[in-house]
């Protein structure tokens, strides 16, 4: 929701590729979470290319669906972040 | 192409949903020593209810029962989904999960299904804007570290869930600027007044109810659309008399909670309205198969634990402590009061107009769809609820607005990779297909 820097509890941060760049995101958080830290609004494209955000936070839904480690559709929502991750949004495949 | 090697454990009892539900089941069998393996999609046990931001402090009970769940000797499976369950032969469960990007295969003579439920959405114009998140979706998302701090939040849906949410949002300082209840004042009171047998509800809804003090309680009113350029950006709400638009950053609407019966169907078991069917031993129809916590019925977290200790009592031949069955009555009596007074109106059908989209996965609007079709005949001439969630969404929706109730279940039960699919199949010795058979 917030593009401003996030600070979790303990103030650590790792350093995840978001679209080919790399961006600092609070450690102890989700892939879904980080990427709405970072301002990210488009998630994945629909089928008729509306952008689609994160709807239920616990692996129901598809909505947050993203590359992670060049495997396609992970639930973002379910995915810690870790120091290094790749991750590509609808941003990143060109939609 | 040759199937990959699996990892295989052998267990006795296999829990799927590490809830207080599962949690409770799988402690009170694993410290009798049998073997005990529960299954759980999220990085750690506790299910939505027990979810919290690392550093923060977990409710007691939480506390406690992780604790047990930890020196049980139960092996914790997280990150684990489920994507299939067969009656393998020789009287035993194969399931077969996904850990991350792994397959893994467990197998099991005793079955515990604590899949919890899900939130019912129900479509009205502009609910796929991003920004707009489940009641329970908003508080998943803060647990895992939204920062809310300064957001201007509408919570809209129905239930006692729109209490600790608004409660948490606030305390996360978001501006929470309306909670809109859609049930009626009258029924939402007598569901207030019926509380007195369970004080320790009502001090917890004050207590949360002071956390978002300067946000307006209000009944008999839902939201009729959100609006925005790209994301959420306003959201219009009635009384069915006068509207009333208000700008926000967050949206959290969803009306209540559905259980999750997808896996207990697959093998068979029988359910009645939406839930898994259990007997007083918590047995499903399935003789091997147990159903614990929200899947048999949405009714909270001290429900849940009963139902997952009354489960293990069963599988491990004890008596069943005659109090817990007391509390057991007592707190499905108040959820079945829960659904009465917070049932959805039949206003909220009227909120989708013909280009509002339902099925979310492939972009199916309400006005594609016909009435009189089943569930079928809308996913064969639609797609609706062929998607990736596989009807978990628009599933709950399209039975309100349509009656249809869910279709059968289809495999894998979400997406599942290639790989656990080989396994699976190799494992079913299915003969291998020719190139030439595959063109």
């Amino acid at each position: 929701m917030s593009a401003r820097p996030q600070s979790s509890p303990a103030g650590e941060q790792v350093t995840i590729i978001v679209d080919g760049e790399e961006r600092r995101v609070p450690a102890d958080t989700t892939v879904a979470v980080a990427l709405l830290g970072l301002g990210v609004r488009a998630f994945r494209r629909s089928v008729h290319g509306e952008p689609r955000a994160p709807l239920c936070g616990m692996g129901i839904c598809f909505e947050c669906r993203v590359d992670i480690d060049g495997v396609a559709d992970r639930r973002a929502c379910l995915v810690p972040v870790i120091e290094g991750l790749l991750v590509r949004t609808a941003a990143g495949q060109g939609a | 192409m040759s199937a990959p090697r699996v990892d295989a454990i052998s267990v006795d009892v296999a829990v799927v949903g590490g809830g207080p539900a599962g949690i409770a089941a799988a402690a009170l069998v694993a410290e009798t020593g049998r073997r005990v393996a529960v299954l759980d999609e999220s990085v750690e046990p506790g299910g939505q209810i027990w979810r919290h931001r690392r550093g923060a402090r977990p409710p007691a009970a939480a506390k406690r029962w992780l604790r047990r769940l930890e020196r049980s000797g139960a092996t914790v499976l997280r990150e684990s989904s489920v994507v299939d369950i067969r009656d393998a032969e020789g009287g035993r469960f194969a399931l077969t999960a996904e850990r991350g990007i792994c397959p893994l295969q467990v197998n099991a003579t005793t079955l515990v299904l604590a899949t919890g439920a899900r939130e019912r959405f129900l479509p009205f114009p502009g609910w796929t804007l991003p920004g707009v998140v489940g009641v329970g979706g908003a508080q998943a998302l803060l647990k895992a570290g939204l920062d809310v701090s300064g957001r201007r939040v509408v919570v809209a849906g129905s239930g006692p869930l729109l209490f600790p949410v608004a409660a948490a949002l606030a305390a996360a300082g978001a501006r929470v600027l309306r909670v809109a209840e859609q049930a009626s004042p009258r029924a939402v009171r007598a569901f207030a007044s019926s509380l007195w047998r369970h004080p320790t509800s009502l001090v917890q809804a004050a207590r949360y109810r002071l956390a978002f003090a300067k946000a307006p309680y209000a009944m008999g009113e839902w939201v009729i659309a959100a609006r925005g350029d790209g994301r959420v950006e306003e959201v219009t709400i009635t009384d069915g008399r006068t509207e009333r638009t208000i700008a926000c950053d967050l949206l959290a609407a969803a009306c209540g909670l559905v259980p999750n019966t997808r896996l207990a169907r697959l093998i068979g078991c029988a359910t009645a309205r939406g839930a898994v069917v259990v007997d007083e031993h918590q047995r499903t129809t399935h003789p091997r198969a147990y159903s614990v916590g929200e899947s048999t019925g949405v009714g909270g977290v001290d429900l849940a634990l009963v139902e997952g200790q009354v489960a293990a009592s069963h599988i491990l031949g004890r008596r069943v402590n005659s109090s817990l069955l007391r509390q057991r009555d007592s707190l499905r009596a108040m959820a079945s009061g829960m659904d009465r007074a917070f049932a959805p109106r039949d206003e909220l059908r009227q909120v989708v107009t013909p280009d509002t989209i339902v099925c979310r996965c492939e972009d199916v609007p309400s006005g594609a769809l016909r009435a009189g079709w089943t569930m079928r005949q809308a996913k064969l001439y639609t797609r609706a609820g062929m998607g990736p969630c596989q009807g978990r969404v628009c599933g709950a929706a399209l039975e309100f607005l349509h009656g249809w109730p869910a279709d059968s279940v289809r495999l894998p039960v979400e997406p599942a990779l290639l790989s656990s699919i080989l396994a699976e199949s190799a494992e079913l010795a299915v003969p291998p297909r020719t190139q030439g058979a595959s063109r």
